[in-house]
């Protein structure tokens, strides 16, 4: 306990940064619910399919750890477009040929559960097992294993402490992954706040029926709250390679548990909340490991999820993309 | 009436054909052998990760016990010995259930294995049940052995009792002043990790020292990192296997943490450099296995020319306890039981070292020795031997 006391604002920027990441993610989640109150399990393997297409990108390109400057910071922003556009568009792609036959039938929300859980089984074995054997011989050092545990990304950007305060260091990787998450989300916030389609979003969350009569295409509106939550994902997806500098096939899994904690601690369909329940989850965990052990973090992170849900089940912010203010 | 008789009696009858079929496959593997020795086309089996992120530390010893097995084959075409592979990847549970079917096929009569400590503390009682020997070249947890009532249990390695004396005098041979042990939570990782919390405990001078558990397949370490930061230890020690030890190292090291790393023989993967990306070198593991030159013999030779490459981890003790198998029942033990007993009586130099079990199944720890690389580019580098005494 003493060490949590001492270096707390230490612990505090580290759970800061890695909420930041837990916090986008939990956007795309968020966004799904609030319009179809679907929980979209597959947006976890979202995530890591951008993760592969960092480490794919890079491979190709031959990315050392460690470049200079100049070649680190076009790098990241290719990853960044790459893991946007390859998230995006399995985003789309799982609600084209999953949820959209199942919406127009009308299926019950269960079969919705059912299939998002088996499409993120799917993602995750044709990432672990269709790909290796496919594409073994082509990018052995990605898929020369099949179910690798561990695939290695160089680090980009070194950590070099940026400002001390109080004997509390924030370096560059903190600085990177904050400012990028607050951008993408305040970006996002922008969107959905000021924006016609933002505007369409809103109203289809609101009421389906009222907003079809209002001239907004449903369908479009859907696909759109897809494709932004498949981007954030593919942002912290680059993000992630920058801090953690590996991925899995079976990463999403405890990435998604863990964004999806997030979100609905937050307040699931709000979009702030989000972005409060992600951080606010990064740093119980790390306050916590900090006490007793890393291997109890989890732990920690799902007893205040619950306690929050006990004493306020709409979560910390409350559900609201679908009210007015959003 | 009839109709329905018919049907109840087919049904038997087919319930019963499938039971004697199943009863028959079970023993079709008699056929063959059997025309001199009863022991000729027995099987042992070897069973550890022959896949997976932890394969590597277990491959050589499949391939010293498979080399073993070929020179005995080669030298006795009429009669030949077969090892049977069993890939675990290290999992109790998959262990557990191959275990069921070593046990009910007759033809084995010995298992080499497990290759890790939790697979193989799951599978003794199995193995205890059937009366199969168990000869271990690698699990080195220091329950596994001597426990009460337990005859079948066997091991050519030293146990990590020893281990962590090892790395306990190395430290304070080194004059640490305060040590970081963070471990998996593993039979092998967590037992090796409080044994030597032990000895630092016990040592002269007292080391002081700091704990942290991380679970198996985690891949983020953020928590232990800042523990690590905010202790400011000189010396980090990883109980476990390279599966975690990768990604933990590498960023303990992007966070600019300049400790010494230090390793047991879960981590000797001479890859360790190259799937760590460089975080892992300059890292020191200790191993109670020889590094390929001290091997007696001409084991080492065979080796390299059979398979390219010397021999890794364990090689030589893989080696040895395959050699326990063959000697013991190429000498006329055509049973579980009196294989257990020709290991029991079992007494000869062996490439690693002097075999001799005691009745708890060890060999005399005085010819264990404990060996410390370091982890470069090109592998692992041999240092020294570690004294204990």
């Amino acid at each position: 306990m003493s060490n949590l006391i001492d270096h707390i604002g230490q612990y505090t920027v580290d759970g800061v940064s890695k909420g930041a990441i837990y916090a986008l993610v939990a956007l795309g989640y968020t966004l799904v619910y609030g319009v179809l109150r679907l929980i979209n399990f597959a947006h976890s393997e979202v995530f890591m399919v951008g993760t592969f297409a960092v480490v794919v990108t890079y491979s190709l390109l031959d990315v050392q750890q460690y470049p200079a400057l100049v070649v680190a910071i076009p790098t990241a922003l290719l990853g960044l477009v790459v893991a946007g556009l390859a998230s995006g568009g399995v985003a789309l792609l799982v609600e084209r040929s999953a949820y959209l036959p199942l919406r127009r039938k009308n299926a019950p929300p269960l079969i919705f559960l059912i299939t998002a859980i088996g499409i993120s089984l799917v993602l995750i074995e044709v990432f672990g097992l269709v790909l290796p054997r496919v594409l073994g011989g082509v990018l052995p050092e990605i898929f020369g294993r099949e179910r690798a545990a561990s695939l290695s990304v160089p680090y980009l950007f070194e950590r070099r402490p940026v400002v001390t305060i109080a004997g509390t260091t924030i370096d560059t990787i903190h600085v990177i992954v904050l400012v990028s998450a607050i951008v993408m989300m305040i970006g996002l916030d922008v969107f959905i706040n000021r924006t016609r389609y933002g505007r369409g979003v809103r109203a289809v969350a609101q009421n389906p029926q009222t907003a079809a009569l209002m001239g907004v295409n449903q369908d479009r509106v859907i696909m759109l709250i897809f494709v932004l939550g498949g981007v954030m994902a593919g942002a912290a997806a680059l993000l992630w390679t920058i801090r953690i500098g590996n991925t899995q096939s079976a990463i999403g899994f405890v990435i998604g548990l863990k964004a999806f904690t997030a979100a609905v601690l937050g307040g699931i369909g709000n979009l702030r909340g989000a972005l409060l329940g992600g951080i606010l989850l990064g740093v119980v965990e790390v306050y916590a490991a900090a006490v007793t052990s890393s291997a109890w973090e989890d732990v920690f992170a799902f007893i205040v999820l619950v306690v929050v849900l006990m004493f306020r089940p709409t979560g910390l912010l409350g559900e609201s993309l679908g009210r007015a203010r959003a | 009436m009839r109709r329905i008789n018919l049907r109840a009696v087919g049904l038997a009858a087919a319930a019963l054909g499938l039971v004697v079929a199943a009863g028959c496959q079970a023993n079709t593997n008699e056929g063959g052998g059997g025309e001199q020795a009863d022991y000729c086309g027995k099987k042992v089996g070897f069973f550890g990760a022959l896949t997976g992120e932890n394969a590597a530390i277990v491959i050589p010893s499949r391939d010293g016990a498979k080399l073993a097995f070929k020179e005995y084959n080669e030298a006795n075409p009429d009669c030949q010995l077969e090892m049977v592979e069993f890939d675990t990847q290290g999992d109790p549970d998959q262990a557990a259930t191959f275990a069921q079917q070593v046990v009910s096929d007759q033809d084995f009569l010995g298992v080499i294995g497990g290759a890790f400590s939790g697979e193989t503390h799951g599978t003794i009682p199995v193995y205890q049940g059937g009366g199969v020997p168990m000869i271990s070249p690698s699990a080195t947890r220091v329950d596994l052995s001597g426990r009460p009532g337990i005859t079948v249990f066997h091991r050519v390695v030293g146990h990590d009792g020893t281990q962590s004396a090892a790395i306990a005098k190395f430290l304070q041979d080194e004059g640490a002043t305060k040590v970081f042990l963070v471990d998996d939570g593993s039979a092998y990782g967590a037992g090796l990790t409080a044994e030597l919390a032990k000895r630092l405990d016990e040592g002269d001078p007292q080391i002081p020292y700091v704990t942290d558990k991380i679970q198996e397949e985690q891949t983020i370490f953020d928590a232990t990192v800042a523990k690590i930061q905010a202790e400011q230890p000189d010396y980090i020690f990883y109980g476990g296997y390279p599966r975690e030890a990768a990604p933990l190292f590498r960023q303990i090291r992007s966070a600019g943490i300049t400790a010494q790393l230090l390793g047991a023989d879960g981590l000797y993967d001479p890859q360790l450099a190259s799937i760590t990306e460089g975080a892992a070198e300059g890292a020191i593991i200790t191993c109670p296995c020889l590094p390929a030159e001290e091997a007696a013999g001409t084991f080492a030779e065979d080796f390299e020319a059979e398979y390219g490459t010397p021999p890794g981890s364990y090689g030589a003790e893989g080696y040895d306890a395959a050699k326990v198998f063959i000697d013991v029942i190429s000498a006329g033990a055509s049973t579980r039981e009196e294989v257990l007993a020709g290991i029991k009586a079992y007494d000869k130099q062996g490439a690693s070292k002097h075999i001799k079990f005691d009745a708890g199944g060890d060999v005399d720890p005085s010819v264990v020795v404990v060996w410390s690389y370091e982890v470069t580019s090109d592998g692992l580098e041999p240092l020294k031997p570690l004294g204990v005494q």
